[in-house]
């Protein structure tokens, strides 16, 4: 069973959908996006898989913590799969940053994924069996005036994906990362289409591409790939 | 006053060795983890186990103390 966090929409959507046709029951959670959400597990159950979605907001420790508990009483097993893809952007430049959007951004994107983590591991070290997935981005890895705080949240989540890798890959968990360039989904839609004159690509990315990498590293396949970071970015890092 | 007698702990404590790997024939109670070659992982998931089975919670600092698996038996039962 794998819980998807921000999976009412975009590449949380898009992942949810790919796990379950890999055969993974899957929990989803949302903040506020209920109608989406519930679209999306019917969406799931049309095609013959298993979903819920649970409200959460995962900055809150109890409630992401009860989301855990929440996914394994609903879907009946523990939590095998983490997806960590709630996130948040708040755009300025560094001179005009204040600490409040500063932390909002560093408690989503980062802190909140640790703590998913580090509580979701261990029912996996104990099943020998784990799959973590950290939504990344370019960003971080790669500079981006105006994104301080999510580069930074970015950058950090990656650290963690690699270091969490190492501490617990011998017990069969494996901890990677994602990292998508431009994808056109609800966080990036006030961009201009002019972003991808600098993708070599020359597109967008579509939530569909992230969410193959996801279910990709979610797999049985995947086993000995742990501490990466897969980026889905039309070359944009390379 | 606990029901659970030292007997039982160590019989925990050996099982969750054995699932780590180690090898627990001819182990003691003196016997360091050191010895068995469990790491600071595995001990994090025996006070796992031991939370699950007594509902006793060894933090970090407590697993840093013990060094044998007589002092982890010792730690478990002055807790439950």
């Amino acid at each position: 069973m794998a819980l998807v966090t921000g999976g009412s929409r975009g590449i949380g959507a898009a992942a949810a959908h790919a796990l379950a046709v890999d055969g993974w029951s899957v929990a989803l959670t949302f903040r506020t996006g209920e109608r989406e959400a519930a679209e999306v597990v019917a969406a799931i159950e049309a095609a013959g898989g298993r979903a819920v979605a649970l409200r959460a907001d995962v900055t809150d420790p109890a409630q992401a913590s009860a989301a855990l508990d929440d996914a394994r009483e609903a879907l009946g097993g523990p939590v095998l799969g983490l997806v960590n893809n709630a996130g948040v952007r708040d755009d300025d430049l560094a001179v005009s940053l204040d600490d409040e959007r500063w932390q909002r951004v560093i408690d989503t994107n980062l802190t909140a994924a640790f703590r998913l983590v580090r509580d979701a591991l261990r029912p996996m070290i104990r099943a020998r069996f784990g799959r973590v997935v950290n939504i990344a981005s370019v960003v971080g890895p790669r500079a981006n005036a105006g994104q301080a705080n999510y580069a930074a949240a970015k950058a950090g989540l990656i650290g963690m994906t690699k270091t969490v890798a190492v501490e617990v890959a011998r017990r069969g968990v494996t901890v990677n990362a994602v990292a998508p360039g431009f994808v056109r989904t609800a966080l990036t839609a006030d961009l201009p289409d002019e972003v991808v004159d600098g993708v070599p690509a020359r597109r967008a990315g579509t939530p569909g591409e992230v969410a193959a990498c996801v279910r990709f590293l979610a797999s049985d396949d995947a086993g000995y790939v742990t501490g990466s970071t897969l980026y889905v970015d039309g070359g944009l890092s390379a | 006053m606990s029901t659970v007698t030292a007997e039982q702990v160590e019989k925990v404590v050996r099982d969750a060795l054995e699932s780590f790997g180690a090898e627990t024939e001819g182990v003691t109670l003196e016997t360091t983890f050191e010895e068995l070659d469990v790491d600071s992982l595995d001990l994090a998931e025996l006070s796992q186990i031991v939370e699950e089975q007594y509902g006793v919670v060894l933090k970090g600092d407590d697993m840093k103390q013990i060094a044998s698996v007589g002092d982890a038996v010792s730690m478990i039962v002055e807790r439950i």
